[in-house]
């Protein structure tokens, strides 16, 4: 910390301060898609568009886009044998390209046998442990963030298509009370940022509405691919609350409520942002 | 790269604050060591403005990740070629970012890099043809520091 | 680290066209400027080095210092007299050495 910054802070205005003054020309180019009835958004628009055309250009072509080396790691892996049932992915699932399209699409995904929607993650290790008899991978671990973003990069363009009926409505309210609940010192909800104030400033931050069609997503603050519940917990953190755990079922639910806020989004996995 | 700072801007700033561009470029003060770098690569020659077009953006997203294009106008023939291009940055840690170099076979000298931004500061690039003559540009990236993604 | 680079270049050319090379290479590029939790210095290790030749002749080369993004992307160009092979090297600070080679046809 440099000395010079400290005149700065210490002017700051304790509370947030979100400006919205001289966007609207932005606002204009944003593109989204028109929202179903009934839904939060009149437009839902992807992270993307929130984006500098730098970071989009990125994100646009697949050999610069760093994200696409994860893809190609768990390319590999996904025909790797590993646990003693002697088993890959490909084993079972043959060539991810057609039997994996779609499925990353519609996650988390009710699964009748645990009686709670699992998401990619969940659903790998569930086959790692139960199939393949392998250790499962740790949350955060180049290898499962891999292994997810390859599963949902084979859903690239088709729309997020998470189902909040049934047995999922219970998931899909109480993610939508996690969403809109303040929590932490600085007293902010989801919503606060990403419902009220996408398209301000706070801060240093251009806030988006949140979408999750990019996840993983190849953040340029960290120069790696970051999975969804990480991004959750930084939310969290930033806000000074206690995260909730990665994997746990509050974030389940949120990711549940979080995927309908934007249904009808192409999947961009891998995506690059901020 | 500066992994600490936001944590102990909160602690001072106590809370959030606007700080949506800093305008730092002003200040500018060249704190590292671009100096001894630019002193090494000319040999106390002073490079003159022009043949080089550098392409940055004007406020970097993110600091960690910003994209960098750079052409040195030669003919790329055995007996005229651009030899070396170094590129600083003079507020980093460190005024070392890279040093291009270029050959008659490269055909064009144009190069695309991804470079580490620690705060707003001037990027400057210097290139050394096969004549020996030296010519430099420079730009001002402000870098966004404070968000989320900060 | 044994990550396959990723590099795009076409797989032909009419003799005298000048191409682009894209190449992406994964690696962490740790800087050496960042601590640990506990507060202790993470030593530096990045790609110091990335140089590429066309049959045996340098062609373009870099000297990289940790002001370089993690994950290096390297986008330059070749002027392409003969059919060939382009080879590609990139040097950690720890002396190993990731290779690859694309080969480019003259368009008939």
């Amino acid at each position: 910390m440099t000395s010079r910054y400290v005149g700065l802070f210490a002017v700051a205005a304790a509370a947030i301060v979100l400006t919205g003054a001289g966007i609207s020309a932005q606002e204009a180019e944003r593109k989204g898609i028109p929202a179903p009835p009934g839904h939060v958004f009149k437009t839902i628009i992807s992270g993307y568009e929130f984006r500098s055309k730098e970071t989009r250009a990125l994100q646009d072509d697949d050999l610069e886009n760093p994200g696409f080396l994860a893809v190609e790691r768990a390319a590999d892996a996904w025909k790797k044998v590993e646990g003693s049932e002697g088993k890959s992915c490909a084993s079972c699932h043959g060539e991810a390209e057609t039997t994996m399209k779609g499925v990353g699409a519609a996650m988390p995904k009710w699964d009748d046998r645990l009686k709670k929607p699992v998401n990619l993650e969940q659903r790998i290790n569930i086959c790692r442990t139960e199939k393949m008899k392998a250790e499962p991978w740790a949350f955060k671990s180049q290898a499962l963030t891999d292994m997810t973003a390859f599963v949902r990069f084979q859903s690239r363009g088709m729309p997020v298509a998470v189902k909040t009926d049934g047995p999922m409505s219970p998931w899909f309210e109480r993610g939508k009370q996690i969403y809109y609940t303040r929590v932490g010192q600085l007293d902010l909800a989801c919503a606060s940022c990403h419902e009220r104030n996408n398209g301000k400033f706070m801060r240093a931050d251009f806030l988006s509405q949140g979408q999750t069609n990019g996840f993983p997503t190849y953040r340029l603050r960290d120069q790696r691919l970051v999975p969804l519940h990480e991004r959750f917990e930084g939310c969290m953190f930033d806000v000074r609350a206690e995260p909730y755990k990665p994997l746990s079922d509050e974030f389940l639910a949120l990711e549940v409520y979080v995927a309908w806020r934007g249904i009808g989004l192409p999947v961009e996995t891998p995506s690059v942002r901020n | 790269m500066k992994a600490i700072n936001r944590r102990q801007a909160f602690a001072l700033g106590g809370g959030f604050v606007m700080l949506t561009l800093m305008p730092m470029a002003a200040d500018a003060q060249v704190t590292n060591d671009a100096a001894k770098w630019i002193e090494k690569f000319t040999g106390g020659k002073a490079p003159v403005k022009g043949k080089i077009s550098l392409d940055l953006p004007e406020i970097a997203e993110n600091g960690n990740t910003v994209p960098l294009s750079l052409s040195v106008e030669s003919p790329m023939t055995e007996q005229a070629y651009v030899k070396e291009v170094m590129i600083l940055a003079d507020g980093n840690p460190n005024a070392g970012v890279a040093t291009l170099m270029f050959t008659p076979l490269s055909g064009k000298a144009e190069a695309s890099i991804r470079i580490r931004l620690a705060a707003t500061q001037n990027v400057v690039a210097i290139a050394k043809m096969s004549d020996g003559s030296l010519f430099t540009e420079q730009k001002t990236v402000k870098v966004t520091i404070g968000g989320c993604g900060g | 680290m044994a990550d396959k680079p990723r590099i795009k270049l076409p797989k032909e050319a009419a003799k005298g066209d000048v191409i682009q090379i894209k190449t992406l290479v994964s690696h962490v590029m740790e800087s050496g400027q960042r601590k640990d939790a506990q507060g202790k210095a993470i030593p530096r290790k990045i790609i110091n080095k990335f140089a590429c030749e066309f049959n045996g002749k340098p062609l373009f080369a870099c000297a990289l210092e940790p002001a370089i993004s993690a994950n290096p992307y390297i986008q330059f160009n070749a002027k392409v007299d003969e059919a060939g092979t382009f080879k590609f090297s990139w040097t950690d600070d720890d002396g190993t050495v990731i290779t690859a080679e694309e080969k480019i046809a003259l368009k008939a």
